[in-house]
């Protein structure tokens, strides 16, 4: 009778997925640009501490990172309670650090050597006492760039 | 020879493709992180096994000790470190000599004679914590970029902290120029508060 009667045909048109390689494209290149690769898998805590004095760090291959902290719960047994360093995915100790920096330095070419900072990501619950072995440590090697690597917040709890 | 001799070629089946793409997807989503490193930037002094002694004047020096409780002495007296910025900012421009014409301080005889001689001298505990360490490195780094970037504003109409980073990213040797061109600027505001900062080597008991 009428033009506009419903068709009773029942079946719903099926959804269009043509369009969904490109949104998950355009997620992908999203990630890949806006994330960094994570380059050493931690076997220490590492929470860092706050600071808001802070600098942005400049590209990753001018930087070579030190981590210290606690071992992990799952790795408390076979390394030990106290405070340790981590140099890439190693455990070490101070004297350590001497050759690490070389072989960093090694790997770069000399232009680019004076912009080598070591970043420096050290948990908060660290006492100062292995922080200064490093630091001794990396000024005997002229190391003399470091950044304190920190979270952003305001150190001074209220 | 082909059957079709004029047809079009078939068409690819494109339906994997959202598969394929969602595959790479989790792969960089489970191999990276995300943000950008920040923090705060130091330059360590270089190994001298037998360190100069210096002479300087008791009231050029800036004394902050932070014990294993992780409390704050400064100059003799207990400080909370919600009031160490302010603490620094005094004693850095307090121009005691009057050669100081960029400063606003108080002109206390007891403190510091202009920010050239002003020294911080900052001495803690092994068994300090880093995270202490690190608000008091926090709260002195902003007494001197407040001053740094005050000074810096009224001179370039640009702060510190921002012409700094511009001058040491690695990114900047690229523009032709620009290098030549910040580095007097930089050079002169580091000149009038050059950052004093010693740290003596925690006691080890």
């Amino acid at each position: 009778m009428s033009k506009f009667k419903k068709k009773k045909s029942g079946e719903l048109p099926a959804i269009s997925t043509a369009a969904l390689p490109d949104i998950v494209f355009m997620l992908l290149f999203f990630f890949m640009t806006a994330t960094t690769m994570k380059d050493s898998d931690l076997k220490i805590e590492n929470t860092l501490p706050k600071a808001d004095q802070t600098a942005k760090l400049h590209k990753k291959e001018f930087i070579m990172y030190i981590y210290a902290g606690k071992p992990n719960e799952r790795y408390r047994a076979t390394l030990g309670g106290s405070d340790r360093i981590q140099l890439a995915d190693k455990m070490s100790s101070p004297s350590d650090i001497r050759q690490f920096v070389l072989t960093e330095r090694a790997q770069r070419n000399s232009a680019d050597e004076k912009y080598l900072t070591a970043s420096l990501k050290i948990d908060k619950n660290v006492k100062m006492g292995l922080v200064s072995d490093i630091k001794l440590e990396l000024r005997k090697v002229e190391q003399l760039k470091v950044n304190y690597t920190t979270t952003q917040g305001n150190p001074v709890k209220e | 020879m082909a059957r079709k001799g004029r047809g079009l070629p078939p068409e690819v089946n494109a339906g994997s493709m959202a598969d394929i793409a969602f595959l790479l997807l989790i792969f960089f989503l489970v191999t990276t992180t995300i943000g950008v490193d920040q923090g705060i930037n130091r330059l360590l002094p270089r190994f001298d096994p037998n360190p100069v002694v210096p002479n300087i004047n008791e009231r050029n020096i800036l004394t902050v000790l932070v014990n294993k409780d992780n409390q704050l002495l400064v100059e003799e007296k207990l400080v909370d470190i919600k009031e160490l910025r302010q603490v620094a900012i005094d004693f850095l421009e307090n121009n005691g000599k009057g050669v100081c014409n960029y400063c606003e301080g108080k002109r206390d005889a007891s403190s510091s004679d202009s920010p050239l001689d002003a020294v911080i001298s900052l001495n803690n505990d092994g068994q300090t914590s880093y995270e202490t360490y690190i608000a008091v490195q926090n709260e002195l780094v902003a007494a001197y970029n407040y001053l740094r970037d005050r000074e810096s504003k009224k001179r370039y109409g640009m702060s510190f902290t921002e012409l700094d980073y511009i001058y040491n990213d690695p990114a900047t040797r690229a523009v032709e120029g620009l290098r030549e061109d910040l580095e007097p600027k930089v050079k002169k505001i580091q000149e009038m508060f050059p950052m004093r900062l010693s740290e003596a080597e925690p006691k080890k008991n």
